[in-house]
């Protein structure tokens, strides 16, 4: 970690050097990461821990937000296919929207939003408190126990989450269009499957693994790197959601075109 | 007390720190003897933590040499500072308790990741036996959130001391507690070095604590030791106007 100091000049401004600056510690941070994951000791309790807190207790939130969204962007999409006459497209299209994007950006978004802020808040809050310190004087390494165990846990929840939030939106669309439509449960997941493909849920999933790593590890670098005493806390949980937010509106745009080179290759 | 040694097992020489512009440390020397306790003396913002902080590699220091149990601690690697720092417990101003964990599970965390093999019944034994030494026996159950300022304190003691360091050092150990608490923690801090052998270093401005548990006082004054010595060798013949305004804020006030 290197900080800018008062006592020398800055290279270009202060800003720039502090922006350049930051991109290279949250990539040592990144590295370091890379670099400790493989080697022990394996914290597998706080992963579990971590895995519960991130997964099932977002599950309430996830449920409703999927379900909404179901409902009404079949609502919102009725009456443009009604037409042409092409209600009876209902099933697929939003089948396809659904798995395709809006499933793993909104889980996404909702998880940087809960999980990311509420990572970095905790971390940062260890730090000002000095508990991070009492792990090193105790020859514990804090990067181990804190980093790895957060981010693992939602690299690997929040691909579950997704596939959760994929389905209950599909119900939420399913209920609209079994209202308005009488389409029964088979035939709308009959539909819903004829319209993905493999490459839809892969890509999905893929996606959903870097959405995952993008929460922790922001979260994770925005607390360990905060400073400022309290009022750091608060910053470093609103950086946390903002950053990540933002990365992976940035990484959802780089899997669209990888995805489509490779579907229409 | 505990007759103290010849033997130092701290050597601090020449020490330097400064953050930015603000000098903190300005060639500081040192000497901790085995089995005292010896008090660091100092206006707030005067280096006392930040010097104790460099001992455990918190902080590295700019120019200055540390030995400890001998041993230079430059260019140690992080596994060689790591079994340094298992020698040495530190107590923080703010115990640093971990807020998640249980007092039983804070106690018990240094403990299994770095003292392999022991049995569930040794690591409750270990931790009983810490918690109704320092009088909090029935706190096992409770969040750190539940606990007085006080009883974090000696938590906190009571989890540096669970991996049986040779040397304690105490940040501010009676900061923010009532009086009777603070003669609790001297109590404490004075109980310990009997009980574990233990070589202390005990930062304070509170001049009642360093005189309840100071073997030897060291009074830090603009980045330097300006006075080091028994408590009456230091305070009562001061010419330094600074350690005699000192002296005279505390007891006056």
């Amino acid at each position: 970690m290197i900080n800018l100091t008062n006592d020398k000049k800055p290279v270009l401004s202060k800003k720039i050097d502090k922006f350049f600056l930051g991109l290279y510690n949250a990539f040592s941070f990144v590295k370091r990461f890379f670099k400790e994951v493989w080697f022990p000791p394996y914290e597998f309790r706080e992963i579990m821990r971590q895995c519960y807190e991130i997964g099932y207790r977002s599950l309430p939130l996830i449920s409703l937000t999927g379900f909404i969204i179901g409902v009404v962007f079949t609502n919102q999409s009725r009456p443009s296919l009604a037409e042409f006459g092409a209600t009876s497209w209902l099933p697929a299209l939003i089948s396809i929207a659904i798995v395709r994007a809006m499933g793993p950006l909104v889980t996404a978004l909702i998880a940087a939003g809960k999980v990311g802020s509420s990572i970095g808040a905790e971390i940062a809050s260890m730090k000002v408190t000095e508990q991070i310190d009492a792990m090193e004087v105790s020859a514990i390494n804090p990067f181990k126990y804190l980093v790895i165990t957060r981010v693992l846990a939602t690299t690997l929840m929040i691909p579950v989450l997704v596939m959760y939030t994929d389905f209950v939106a599909l119900m939420g669309a399913f209920v609209n269009v079994n209202q308005n439509e009488l389409v029964s449960l088979s035939t709308f997941f009959v539909q819903v499957f004829e319209a993905i493909s493999f490459l839809d849920i892969f890509s999905s999933i893929i996606k959903s693994f870097v959405f995952g790593f993008t929460i922790g590890i922001v979260g994770c670098y925005k607390g360990y790197t905060s400073n400022k005493g309290t009022e750091g806390v608060g910053q470093a949980a609103n950086s946390s959601v903002v950053m990540s937010m933002f990365l992976i509106f940035i990484e959802e745009l780089l899997a669209l075109q990888i995805v489509n080179a490779i579907r229409y290759a | 007390m505990p007759k103290q040694s010849s033997e130092a097992v701290i050597e601090i020489r020449g020490l330097y720190k400064s953050f930015d512009e603000n000098h903190v440390l300005r060639g500081v020397d040192l000497d901790l003897y085995k089995g005292e306790n010896l008090v660091v003396l100092g206006r707030s913002g005067t280096g006392k933590s930040v010097l104790i902080k460099i001992l455990v590699g918190l902080l590295t220091q700019d120019e200055g040499t540390i030995k400890i149990f001998g041993k230079s601690t430059a260019g140690l690697s992080l596994k060689e500072l790591n079994a340094l720092r298992l020698r040495i417990g530190f107590s923080f101003q703010a115990s640093a308790l971990y807020d998640s964990m249980t007092v039983r599970e804070n106690l018990e965390f240094p403990l299994v990741r770095n003292v392999k093999n022991l049995t569930r019944k040794e690591i409750d034994m270990r931790v009983e036996d810490l918690l109704d030494s320092v009088g909090l026996s029935k706190t096992i159950n409770q969040m750190p959130s539940e606990l007085s300022g006080g009883q974090k304190k000696r938590i906190g003691i009571a989890r540096t001391l669970i991996l049986n360091p040779e040397i304690m050092l105490y940040d501010e150990p009676t900061a923010g507690l009532d009086p009777i608490t603070c003669i609790d923690i001297n109590n404490l801090i004075n109980e310990v070095q009997q009980r574990y052998q233990t070589t202390s270093i005990v930062i304070t401005h509170d001049l009642t604590c360093a005189k309840q548990t100071g073997d030897r006082m060291a009074v830090l004054i603009e980045g330097k030791f300006k006075a080091v010595g028994g408590f009456e060798e230091v305070f009562h013949n001061a010419e330094d106007q600074n350690i005699q305004s000192f002296y005279d804020y505390n007891f006056i006030n």
